[in-house]
């Protein structure tokens, strides 16, 4: 059995070593794991000790993930378990938050997202983000789509054609909008709403896609429509997703993260923990840890 | 039947059980209610019913053309109304510039919980509850006479007003602010968009009608403004339109007061049409920002 697997392990070791020689470490580990072939993509993203304060509350505390090539990871855990807080961690979010402080690393492609070398607007424009309600702007769907390209540089108006059509389809939604392409973004439905915002993020062509809860406002269906889509964008794309539901976790996702809260010695309000992380068949087939079981099988949380 | 069905089921008892005084008293207090509210809407109505049936006689293209005279039939109120131009029209902008430039601090920048800003917030809340009388001896001092000795001209009445209107347009500049929901936000910077782009591009074209309707209602008070005009000479006998910001100047509701005042009955009637005129000016811009605020009324 690899049970005990790299992931769980790696974080004590890795906390203390620089990122080069996780990166390392973490192929080694994959050496041992035969058993899944999933662990053979690369890492792209990993965080280290993570860690995030508001104010004197702790919210959630070490956090030692990584984030595979043409994978989805998901986050899963009772509510106040601080998946939100992390997820936003991975592109910067969190520095609109005053009171917000972020302790540990994250890396991108081997470069602390919270160091010297590393501008918030740059990050967020390579990691981006769906949120958990459908945010269009007040705008039409093509300024929706365009806006990205135009704030990060000044492409022509063929260019801007080129991409909005092209992030359109790649988000499914060019055949059901190329007619009213100037109509206001309100006036799609909710599901097409949370495509639109998709199709918005892919095109400033980012590296890794973060979704918050991106199904939670929508009907059955239109939650189908979007995870085919993850489905059939995370070879480009990889995917962090946070998601209160759990079969959606056990649909779409390679790998996913178990966080729990608990009371600290002298804390009043709970503190989210990570519990376990590791492939997603795995964590819902022979979870390693009994909190994990318990919540999956519907006994806590 | 259908009957044999209601028999097995025990019959639920909704009928009215409130008692006959209580039922007087909701009857009572509902009447209070129509009389305090009559009583406002009829001495609205005999206040405008007097001044029209005082001032239509002169309600004729002569008022808004000639300039003071001594002959109340020759009387007109164009200076007063080109003052008022002047005057609205320079405070206005000054006042929604700077209204706005303090407003995107307070809300997009400051840190909310540090001391000083919340001395700003309490500060400006105060000003706003300042009478506008005291704003006047304020630039009699310093602007009319004093430092600046700008002397009685459109450039004071202009200062003075920005700085008696400025509280408020602040104020509802924050609040057209605070209304952008902070999901624009987010969807802004998620894309790489820095803060001075989300505020230019997404947040300040989304709070327009808050911002509109706020800066038309502090130009409107600064058009009905009296007081602090007393005591910066726009009860003067003005009888040219201003030329510029050291002219001289009077303004419609000083115009109004002198011919009131008068003892002749005809110039009483100059000031009954003169009121009309301010009235559907002022009116005017309040339906402008109505318009404004429903046509880009936005749902989120």
């Amino acid at each position: 059995m690899v049970d005990k697997m790299v992931n769980a392990t790696i974080p004590e070791v890795s906390s203390t070593l620089p990122k080069v020689g996780s990166v390392l470490r973490m192929n080694l580990a994959e050496g041992q794991s035969s058993s899944s072939a999933n662990f053979a993509n690369e890492m792209i993203m990993e965080s280290v000790g993570l860690q995030v304060h508001y104010g004197d509350f702790l919210a959630v505390r070490d956090v030692n993930l990584t984030i595979h090539k043409s994978e989805i990871t998901a986050l899963i855990g009772p509510s106040g378990c601080g998946k939100s807080t992390i997820i936003r961690c991975f592109n910067r979010m969190n520095d609109l938050i005053p009171s917000a402080k972020v302790g540990g690393n994250v890396f991108y492609k081997g470069i602390d997202l919270y160091g010297p070398e590393a501008n918030s607007g740059e990050v967020r424009r390579r990691i981006g983000m769906v949120f958990q309600k459908p945010n269009p702007f007040p705008k039409s769907i093509y300024e929706n789509v365009a806006f990205g390209p135009k704030v990060n540089g000044k492409p022509s108006k063929k260019e801007t054609d080129e991409i909005v059509e092209r992030s359109l389809k790649r988000a499914a939604l060019w055949e059901e909008v190329k007619d009213r392409l100037k109509q206001s973004a309100f006036s799609l439905s909710g599901g097409q709403q949370q495509r639109l915002c998709i199709a918005r993020a892919l095109a400033v062509n980012p590296d890794v896609l973060l979704m918050d809860e991106p199904c939670s406002a929508l009907d059955p269906i239109a939650t189908a429509r979007i995870e085919d889509l993850m489905a059939e964008i995370k070879t480009e794309y990889p995917i962090i997703i946070v998601t209160h539901n759990m079969q959606q976790a056990a649909r779409v996702s390679d790998r996913t993260a178990f966080f729990n809260t608990e009371i600290g010695a002298n804390a009043t309000r709970p503190t989210g923990v990570l519990v376990e992380y590791d492939t997603t068949r795995k964590i819902f087939s022979n979870p390693s840890d009994t909190r994990t079981e318990q919540y999956i099988s519907g006994r806590m949380g | 039947m259908s009957t044999v069905v209601t028999t097995e089921v025990m019959r639920a008892d909704l009928r009215d059980t409130t008692s006959t005084s209580r039922k007087n008293w909701d009857k009572a207090f509902l009447g209070g209610l129509w009389v305090f509210t009559l009583l406002a809407i009829i001495t609205l109505v005999v206040l405008i019913g007097t001044t029209l049936l005082k001032g239509f006689t002169r309600l004729n293209p002569s008022l808004l053309i000639n300039f003071p005279s001594p002959f109340p039939e020759d009387a007109g109120i164009q200076a007063a109304i080109f003052g008022s131009i002047w005057v609205v029209v320079t405070s206005g902008l000054v006042s929604l510039l700077i209204a706005l430039g303090t407003a995107i601090y307070l809300e997009e920048f400051a840190d909310r919980k540090s001391r000083l800003n919340n001395l700003i917030t309490i500060n400006i809340q105060t000003l706003a509850g300042v009478p506008s009388i005291v704003f006047g001896i304020l630039g009699l001092a310093f602007i009319a006479r004093g430092w600046l000795s700008w002397g009685f001209t459109v450039g004071t009445a202009s200062a003075v007003l920005t700085m008696m209107v400025l509280p408020v347009m602040i104020v509802s500049a924050r609040e057209a602010l605070k209304a952008v929901p902070s999901s624009l936000r987010e969807g802004a910077f998620a894309l790489g968009a820095t803060r001075w782009q989300t505020i230019v591009k997404q947040v300040l074209p989304s709070a327009i009608p808050g911002l509109a309707t706020g800066s038309i209602l502090g130009v409107s008070r600064a058009l009905g403004e009296s007081a602090p005009l007393i005591l910066l000479g726009a009860l003067a006998y003005v009888s040219s339109n201003p030329s510029g910001l050291s002219s001289d100047y009077t303004v419609l509701p000083l115009v109004i007061l002198k011919y009131t005042q008068e003892a002749q009955e005809e110039f009483q009637a100059v000031g009954a049409a003169a009121i009309i005129v301010l009235l559907v000016l002022l009116i005017s811009l309040n339906m402008i920002a109505i318009v404004i605020r429903d046509k880009s009324r936005k749902s989120w």
